[in-house]
């Protein structure tokens, strides 16, 4: 893990700023933020969790294979999204310890995802597992799977989705993050099929959010979209979302994992 | 710190717009309309007022999904003409409450899962345009609307204009990427006048 210093968080938030925003004010609200994240906590709370015995098998989470081999979380979520043959399904992070909670603890699907995304006052086991695996990457270039034929199928289908108009109001995800330049009230809009915007966001996912004082996870972040364009929910580590964040995060790959990161 | 993040962005998108062609759209065939919609309705639930009908496709999303937005003037024409026959035009003056207008362009609340379905609904217009020029926190995705009605007069046929590109903005231009307030239910027809109010008035902000 990262240490508590300041100057090292303060260095890492810089080199994820894209280029364009450091000489603006946005940059110093940026460094501000960082500074009073509580990032580490949720990394050590996640911490606490993955070593926690849970479930009908009275087991952790330390076995649990994230593509690198059992229990280890150096560099594992630099491979995410990728195929896991056990599973035979292309995963997220998320999907993945979802999958470990329901086979290694032998919880259920309903109990273990009964509240995925926290808020202010507690994040939820999830989001802090998230910031704990993805901490244990942080420095490594990220490169999930694209060898595999369902991994090839993925990244097509999250492309695919990525423009699918649908919903009462014909919203796809292009329709906000289709054009460059754009923003939605003030905030801007990255155009994600874009490597030079989908490299500093995808590398710093999960997140501690300022504006909700919450940590963020990319499967939230495809809930919270969806429920913007207006559709039903898509379930948690769905093959729908999970096509979506490999996709943008093939577009992204080879960026550096500066996470987890800040967001607005 | 919240209140300093609107203005250091918009200095910051000033900065960051850079040219270059959007060629990243895949090509879709009837078959992936079909396979991704199933796709859909087995990836999702409904909750809320958001109910799985709403992953099912009409003729206008089929169309634009399968031509990249930029259908054949053969295919958009008929269904420009079905969109405009559906618009349920009120009789009599269309011009509502620009007060009650610039309150339901402010909202974004509307149709979402979390939103109390007959709660008056907003219609998300300053998340995409300029309205009044006195509102800093407007949108890009659409054109600017500034002086709308200072520049058009409010004559009838640009209330008829207004009000029906508000209720079903596909009749005009079927892959608009503006949403159908009034077909997909999300404004009622008061509410519709009052936005065409809030563009018209001379009275209106936007005018000033």
């Amino acid at each position: 893990m990262r240490s508590l210093a300041g100057t090292a968080l303060l260095a890492s938030a810089f080199a994820a700023t894209p280029a364009w925003a450091q000489q603006s004010p946005y940059a110093e609200y940026q460094r501000m933020a960082t500074e009073s994240a509580p990032i580490e906590l949720f990394e050590i709370a996640g911490e606490e969790l993955w070593k926690k015995k849970q479930g009908p098998k009275n087991v952790s989470l330390q076995a649990c294979d994230l593509g690198q081999g059992p229990g280890v979380l150096k560099g594992a979520y630099t491979h995410l999204p990728r195929y896991f043959a056990d599973a035979d399904r292309v995963m997220d992070l998320e999907a993945r310890l979802l999958h470990c909670m329901t086979t290694l603890q032998g919880r259920s699907r309903e109990e273990a995802t009964k509240r995925v995304f926290g808020n202010a006052d507690k994040a939820s086991e999830m989001e802090a597992l998230s910031a704990y695996v993805a901490g244990q990457s942080h420095g490594m270039p990220m490169r999930p799977g694209t060898a595999h034929a369902k991994e090839k199928a993925t990244y097509d289908l999250g492309r695919k989705l990525y423009f699918h108009r649908a919903g009462p109001w014909d919203f796809s995800c292009a329709s906000c993050h289709g054009e460059e330049g754009k923003r939605i009230r003030m905030s801007g809009l990255p155009v994600l099929f874009k490597p030079e915007y989908a490299r500093p966001l995808m590398s710093t996912w999960p997140a501690y959010r300022v504006s909700t004082s919450k940590i963020v996870t990319l499967q939230w972040r495809m809930n919270d979209c969806y429920r913007q364009m207006r559709m039903p929910e898509p379930l948690f580590g769905s093959d729908t979302t999970v096509a979506l964040i490999h996709y943008m995060t093939v577009t992204a790959e080879g960026v550096v994992y500066r996470g987890p990161g800040i967001k607005r | 710190m919240r209140r300093l993040l609107p203005l250091s962005i918009a200095a910051t998108l000033a900065a960051c717009a850079a040219p270059g062609p959007i060629s990243e759209r895949p090509s879709v065939a009837a078959q992936d309309l079909e396979s991704i919609t199933a796709l859909l309705k087995r990836d999702f639930r409904e909750r809320g007022q958001a109910k799985m009908d709403r992953t099912q496709l009409d003729e206008v999303q089929r169309i634009c999904n399968l031509n990249a937005d930029n259908p054949p003037e053969s295919l958009a024409k008929p269904l420009e003409e079905a969109q405009m026959k559906a618009i349920k035009f009120p009789n009599g003056s269309l011009m509502g409450d620009w007060k009650n207008g610039e309150r339901i362009a402010q909202s974004g609340r509307g149709s979402m899962w979390n939103d109390k379905p007959g709660v008056q609904q907003g219609g998300s217009c300053y998340n995409c345009h300029q309205l009044s020029p006195k509102v800093e926190a407007y949108g890009t995705l659409g054109p600017s609307l500034a002086g709308f009605g200072k520049i058009r007069g409010n004559r009838p046929e640009i209330q008829q204009y207004v009000y029906g590109k508000i209720y079903n903005a596909k009749a005009y231009s079927v892959c608009s990427q503006m949403p159908r307030f009034g077909h997909a239910g999300t404004l009622n027809e008061q509410q519709i006048k009052d936005l065409v109010a809030l563009l018209l008035d001379p009275k209106s902000p936007v005018n000033q």
